[in-house]
């Protein structure tokens, strides 16, 4: 007995917990590729057409990262991830378009269009977390899909234009009214034009880091215990005082606010946004709930190696051009189906069975 | 004035009523059990008294205030804990963590400190953890302690449910037949344990249970149930000597 | 006037999202899961009509037929290779790979036909009929369109409650394992289901680009996702639900295109759904399930 108490935490307090060292393995992972990346770019070792993938591929990685928040952690389907980020993407760029005369500091400018970002799409994550509360699985789902597409739809009809009286906002273009002198700034189905291009992969990869320092610290915190249980069981949580509404509106506001700031390096890396079905649709948002399924459901690392692979894929397999998509929907089919299908996990369980009969012999003493 | 005060508590599930009349006064400290034939309405009494459903009728009290209505989560913080009978661990969570959700809403810091790693996070954290290894030590567990609870075994995670409820600090502990699946040499021990964790953390405990040694070992008094309503009251031998209570046990 | 045109195409354009909820409906009540590919499948059995018609000009009702066919030999087929692996897997893996069986679906097509909008012949042929002297005009899709579907919905309605092979579908969506104590063929009522919706994916895939004729690989894309929407309204899993919540979600879009706004219909329909959810959160006529503590 006083030995085996040896391996309990209380004593064992001065080396690492698992949990720290696997998240630092993660930053490392993160950092490194970083380094990799930029001093191939920096020493002009990178095609164009790969470096443009940069940017976007740290964008998904943080959609996918905040998404997992939701999926993985909290334990709630979502299939309207794409909407909050389509929030964040316009606040953004509305904002810096409008104070580029002002806020000549761009650096100054693009932090506070992250903050504004963030805020307004953690206001529309609020608004979603209402109807979470009182729907479950497939049936929030759908509503969470539907809000992403009400999100799209409406930013596609709105226009703001802004002149000495202030800011005119209609949904219909002939009733603007906006002076001569004025700027229309959303256009409608034109959206934003002429966003500075702030972004760039130095701004991508600190915006993954504070992701990363934000959802690992608090996935292993008070707080993240307490979600986890929701996930978990739903009604042991509540019997051991756990406020279900707090935690899943939390989760839902933070992860829309992450969600928000990609939009914003979204945005700031193109010249005209628009909001069509393959950025802010439901085809978005189902593409990084492929990234989170993938990755595994709570698995941070995962999810950061899986977007970066599945973004990339397509494109490097531009070789095959028309084929790309084809291969890739295959792969994605089989790879669900290895990973879960009957026949495949029986295989692997007998597999690993015969591989660790031996240690789990050596186990059965201290059961 | 009684720890616990339930005045005709009866709830109604689409014309059939599920509980009936149910009345029950537990003093403090006392160690109660609630019996009868399966389907006779033992788990919704505990349902009822942890707010899983609320009841049609009647009303219940924890040191005099008034519990009826109120959120599962509301009555665990007014000082009523349970476990379950089909088991709801959180499967996914270290042992360790399992305790250190129950201890949630003991030992605080914000969400905020978390994510920033203040001071308040790492001496809050400390603490819990000490707590938690301390309550895992009274069942046997702490050597399980970074275990996932999925992987522990049967009668550890049934020991693990009632940790989880103490951690809660509560003054009334609910245990949904504790010895299910148990051999007899597990149930002694548990008996033990039961009569330990009263004594040790001044609990009044209310257990529903199939298993009569258990029952007729650490009851004081109890109620039987038949069909929602109560059959018999009172000292356990006497009880369970019944005619009436052997019937509904054993049938015509 | 231009109120009843509008409600009346309204409940063409839904007889058809009834038709692909359908399908939507009876799969998830008997699976559990979202088909999120069965939207592709009427876009399949579209350009099935469309190859068979403009290539090698064979009569409408031949086409159709032979589309039917294939859109349900094709359902059968993506159970048997894509689901039928996952029978024990989370619902979430099994979403991911519908996901994946849609993707494929749309790149099929691509390859096939080319990313350009095609546009479709209707495949019916009687001649509108106007009102009030020339003030209401209702096209022949829009009859042909209303027609057909009651004729289904009662036909499928009378095939699930009477059949044998109906019964059998509704015990399986009450409980696998039962059903199968009881000696029915789970596996191939299930196959039996997918038959089933897809066959209605290619009659809805038929009418719907009759009347909008607009043909590309992404065709089928958003009217799934309306008519999943559909589904949901009604209650997921019931037969009804689909029929009622699909008519609901096409009537409620053509008046607000009509009377609000084209751009914002979408976003109007989507609201419905939220706001209906809220207040019923497993639809109009889904049942209550309470989980047991």
């Amino acid at each position: 007995m006083a030995n085996k108490s040896n391996n309990s935490p209380l004593v064992k307090k001065k080396t690492m917990r698992p949990v720290t060292k696997q998240n630092l393995i993660t930053y490392v992972m993160v950092i490194a590729v970083f380094t990799l990346f930029q001093t191939l770019s920096a020493t002009g070792n990178l095609k164009y057409a790969h470096k443009a993938l940069l940017v976007p591929v740290c964008t998904s990685i943080i959609m996918a990262v905040s998404l997992n928040l939701v999926v993985g952690v909290l334990g709630e389907l979502s299939l309207g991830h794409a909407g909050f980020m389509c929030v964040g993407a316009y606040a953004g760029s509305f904002f810096s378009v409008l104070t580029e005369d002002v806020i000549t500091v761009s650096w100054l400018r693009f932090i506070l269009a992250f903050v504004i970002a963030a805020v307004c799409a953690s206001v529309a994550g609020i608004l979603i977390g209402i109807p979470v509360l009182r729907l479950k699985g497939d049936y929030l789902a759908i509503v969470t899909l539907a809000f992403g597409e009400i999100i799209k739809t409406i930013v596609n009809a709105l226009y703001i234009g802004k002149d000495a009286d202030g800011f005119h906002v209609t949904l219909d273009s002939t009733k603007l009214n906006i002076a001569a002198d004025g700027q229309i700034i959303l256009k409608g189905p034109q959206g934003i034009t002429g966003t500075p291009k702030d972004s760039n992969f130095v701004v991508g990869f600190i915006l993954i880091m504070i992701t990363l320092f934000i959802v690992t610290n608090l996935m292993d915190s008070r707080t993240g215990r307490a979600i986890m249980s929701i996930r978990d069981n739903r009604i042991a949580a509540e019997s051991v005082g756990i406020d279900i509404t707090k935690y899943k509106l939390m989760v839902f506001t933070i992860s829309a606010a992450l969600a928000g700031c990609a939009g914003v390096l979204y945005s700031h890396n193109i010249s005209t946004l628009t909001a069509t079905t393959s950025n802010f649709g439901y085809n978005m948002s189902i593409l990084v709930l492929v990234y989170v399924v993938l990755g595994g459901l709570g698995n941070i690392r995962g999810s950061i190696i899986s977007a970066t692979i599945l973004y990339a894929l397509p494109e490097l397999l531009r070789g095959f051009s028309e084929y790309r998509m084809l291969i890739y929907a295959i792969i994605l089919i089989v790879m669900m189906i290895v990973n879960n299908g009957t026949y495949f996990v029986k295989i692997k369980e007998k597999i690993f069975y015969n591989f660790s009969s031996k240690i789990k012999k050596d186990k059965k003493e201290v059961i | 004035m009684a720890l616990l005060e339930v005045k005709n508590l009866g709830i109604t599930f689409g014309g059939l009523k599920a509980v009936d009349n149910f009345n029950l006064t537990l003093e403090k400290g006392a160690l109660y059990g609630l019996i009868g034939p399966n389907g006779a309405g033992k788990t919704t009494v505990f349902n009822l008294l942890t707010g899983v459903y609320k009841p049609t009728s009647g009303t219940f009290m924890l040191d005099g205030k008034e519990m009826k209505g109120k959120k599962p989560a509301e009555i665990n913080k007014a000082g009523i804990a349970r476990t379950f009978q089909n088991i709801r661990l959180f499967k996914n969570l270290s042992v360790l963590d399992n305790v250190k959700v129950g201890l949630h809403n003991q030992m605080k810091y914000s969400t905020v400190a978390g994510i920033f790693r203040l001071p308040g996070f790492f001496k809050t954290e400390k603490k819990m953890t000490e707590k938690a290894l301390e309550l895992l030590k009274v069942f046997g567990l702490d050597e399980h302690a970074d275990t996932l609870a999925s992987n522990l075994p049967y009668g550890k995670q049934r020991k693990l449910e009632i940790a989880r409820a103490i951690a809660t600090n509560p003054k009334l502990l609910l245990l949904d037949e504790p010895a299910a699946g148990m051999n007899p040499n597990e149930t002694n021990e548990l008996m033990e344990t039961i009569r330990f964790v009263r004594d040790h953390f001044d609990l009044t405990v209310l257990v529903i249970e199939h298993d009569m040694s258990l029952v007729s070992g650490i009851c004081e008094e109890i109620t039987v149930l038949n069909f929602g309503t109560e059959l018999a009251k009172g000292k356990t031998d006497e009880v369970l000597k019944n005619p009436e209570v052997v019937k509904a046990y054993l049938g015509q | 006037m231009k109120f009843l045109s509008q409600l009346i195409s309204g409940i063409s354009l839904g007889s058809i999202y009834s038709l692909i909820a359908l399908g939507y409906t009876m799969v998830y009540g008997i699976a559990k899961m979202l088909n999120f590919a069965h939207g592709d499948v009427i876009m399949i059995g579209a350009f099935v009509i469309y190859t068979l018609c403009v290539t090698a000009g064979l009569p409408t009702i031949i086409c159709v037929l032979i589309a039917i066919v294939f859109c349900t030999l094709l359902g059968v087929t993506i159970e048997r290779f894509a689901y039928k692996p996952l029978r024990q897997a989370t619902s979430l893996a099994v979403l991911i790979t519908a996901i994946g069986v849609s993707y494929l679906l749309q790149n099929v097509a691509l390859l096939i036909f080319g990313s350009d909008t095609k546009s479709f012949t209707s495949v019916v042929t009687i001649d509108p009929i106007s009102f009030a002297g020339g003030e209401l005009v209702i096209s022949g899709e829009t009859i042909v369109t209303i027609i057909v579907s009651v004729i289904i919905m009662i036909a499928l309605v009378i095939f699930v409650n009477k059949s044998k092979p109906g019964k059998a579908m509704l015990a399986v969506s009450e409980d696998k394992g039962a059903a199968q104590l009881m000696g029915i063929n789970v596996n191939g009522t299930i196959a039996l289901t997918f038959a089933i919706g897809s066959a209605l994916a290619a009659i809805a895939g038929a009418l719907l680009c009759s009347t909008y004729p607009a043909l590309s690989p992404y065709t089928g894309a958003m009217p799934g996702i309306k008519a999943f929407v559909a589904a949901v309204l009604g209650g997921i899993g019931s037969i009804p639900g689909a029929m009622i919540g699909g008519i609901v979600l096409g009537v409620i879009e053509n008046l607000s295109k009509g009377y609000i706004s084209s751009q914002l219909s979408d976003a109007i329909v989507f609201a419905v759904l939220i706001v209906v959810l809220l207040v019923r959160p497993t639809g109009i006529m889904g049942k209550k399930i309470n989980e047991k503590v």
